[in-house]
């Protein structure tokens, strides 16, 4: 399954697809990914982290503080307690791989 | 800003109906139908997703919902609400002014009003909602122009931020509030909230009353906390238990009446019941309470296949009808779209939902929410999401105002920009 994916993958970057953007990249956006960036935008508007090409560490690590309650804020200590730590660090890995702007 | 010429929607069809063997292939031709946050959104991630897209729309401006009522207490002009396509355009997105009159689900097209038809192998449709004129006696689009619901952005705002500012002092203003479900869960309170604070600082002898058909709602207990710190002398709140649920108006004489009473009004606002756009009912993707259930990992409608529903007109089970609801189903909807064309198992989703309310300039509330599909439906993930802490300190609120003026920017600019 995974062998017909990568397959699909060249398939799709031989057609020259390649191209588009970092959304359509290597890592589909895992469970909860994709709604990021209705808060933390492309370009970094207003007041939240630009979060496209972070490292991965530092996304996953700031999730496990915010879902322990660690460290404060407003609206994230309420988000992160909705996903397990498999699953923020695999938001963390897709994150990094976008392209900062 | 002019519409497109006929020549270009005809030279945009012509362009897809020639779209040569790739529009054969396992990619297809996805069709996107309405230009809000949904669709737009969808539109985006589509064409990220490498799928040929046309997004139709029949409005070249869009004029959007979140922070209309911000508009409405004069805090902003209504031009910050205004959206232009070009950027989706920019991004190589097809974009087609058009009206859509049908959807043909057995035979996969949408007809347009100049009677041309355009084929799709799926469909995501974001129509939005339609204000049910049926349902308060008395209450029909002419009331309308009398009593603005400005539950849609544009024309009706003005016109109630109008009347606001012309209100005299003295006055009394009436806001009715519908049962759920609705578009923006807690768009009423902050409308109410943001009224009594014109009143409070401008028209001080003037008095809210918030008629609400239902006795509970979101964020409930901090708009109640600081409408009693803020508003104790100019809102008046009265729930269903208490006899809160319109039952008829009467715009000539400008009274609005209850199970129990009859309030004359110097301005009334009334938000009626509502239901998804016409064109869900025509496509028969809407059910007998007028919204669309969907399938809650590809938002595919329950009841025509090929359509995918998104947005206030989808049956979202416990994520409120926002703008930041339908941006997030869009991305899933969308990437379930490519792997459904790819042939491949669209995997499980999570989506997230957040949305700020302002109950006065610089004080700012939250709920947020996290869900997954459960049993068919949308469900809360449980232990995650709530409103921000009741006991929370000042700067907490002035941090979500300011939350909640970056989002906007955030948004407009992730779907339009």
């Amino acid at each position: 399954m995974r062998g017909l994916r990568a397959l699909a993958l060249l398939a799709l970057a031989l057609l020259g697809l390649g191209a588009a953007p970092a959304a359509a990249g290597p890592v589909p956006a895992p469970p909860g990914a994709s709604s990021c960036s209705g808060c933390h935008g492309a370009h970094g508007e207003g007041a939240f982290a630009p979060l496209a090409g972070r490292p991965a560490s530092d996304i996953a690590a700031a999730l496990a503080a915010y879902r322990s309650g660690e460290r404060p804020a407003t609206v994230m200590t309420r988000i992160a307690k909705g996903f397990t730590e498999a699953e923020s660090r695999a938001i963390a890995a897709y994150l990094e791989q976008q392209a900062a702007p | 800003m002019s519409g497109p010429t006929r020549r270009a929607v005809l030279g945009t069809l012509a362009g897809l109906a020639a779209a040569p063997a790739l529009g054969q292939d396992a990619r297809g031709r996805v069709v996107v139908l309405g230009g809000g946050f949904g669709g737009a959104s969808a539109a985006r991630a589509l064409h990220r997703a490498g799928l040929s897209v046309t997004l139709v729309e029949a409005e070249t401006t869009y004029t959007a919902c979140p922070f209309s009522n911000e508009v409405i207490a004069g805090l902003q002009p209504l031009a910050a609400q205004r959206f232009g396509y070009e950027g989706l355009r920019r991004a190589g997105i097809a974009v087609v002014h058009a009206v859509a009159t049908g959807i043909d689900g057995g035979a996969r097209s949408v007809a347009l009003a100049d009677g041309s038809r355009l084929p799709y192998d799926r469909l995501v449709l974001s129509p939005g909602i339609a204000l049910r004129f049926d349902a308060i006696p008395g209450y029909d689009e002419a009331a309308a122009e009398v009593m603005p619901h400005a539950w849609k952005a544009g024309a009706q705002t003005e016109l109630l931020a109008r009347r606001l500012a012309d209100l005299p002092d003295g006055g009394t203003v009436v806001l009715s509030v519908p049962a759920n479900p609705y578009r923006c869960p807690p768009g009423p309170y902050e409308r109410a909230s943001l009224i009594a604070h014109v009143l409070k600082t401008r028209k001080p002898r003037s008095k809210l009353i918030v008629l609400d058909a239902k006795d509970t709602f979101s964020k409930q207990k901090l708009f109640e906390a600081a409408w009693k710190e803020l508003y104790p002398d100019h809102l008046e709140y009265v729930p269903l238990a208490a006899g809160g649920q319109v039952t008829a108006v009467d715009p000539g004489t400008m009274t609005v009446r209850t199970d129990f009473s009859e309030v004359r009004a110097a301005l009334a606002c009334i938000i009626p019941p509502q239901r998804a756009a016409p064109i869900a009912t025509a496509a028969g993707v809407a059910d007998r309470t007028g919204w669309c259930p969907i399938d809650p990992v590809t938002f595919e409608s329950r009841l025509v296949p090929g359509i995918h529903v998104v947005g206030d007109a989808c049956i979202g089970g416990a994520m409120p009808k926002s703008a930041f609801s339908a941006n997030a189903q869009a991305k899933v909807c969308a990437d379930a779209v490519a792997d459904l064309m790819a042939g491949r198992t669209p995997a499980t989703p999570k989506l997230i939902n957040t949305c700020y309310s302002l109950v006065a300039p610089g004080y700012g509330i939250s709920v947020a929410g996290v869900y997954r599909p459960a049993n068919g439906v949308l469900a809360d993930v449980e232990g995650a999401g709530g409103t921000s802490s009741l006991d929370a300190p000042m700067e907490a609120r002035r941090a979500e105002a300011a939350y909640a003026e970056a989002w906007y920017r955030t948004i407009t600019a992730d779907v339009f920009g």
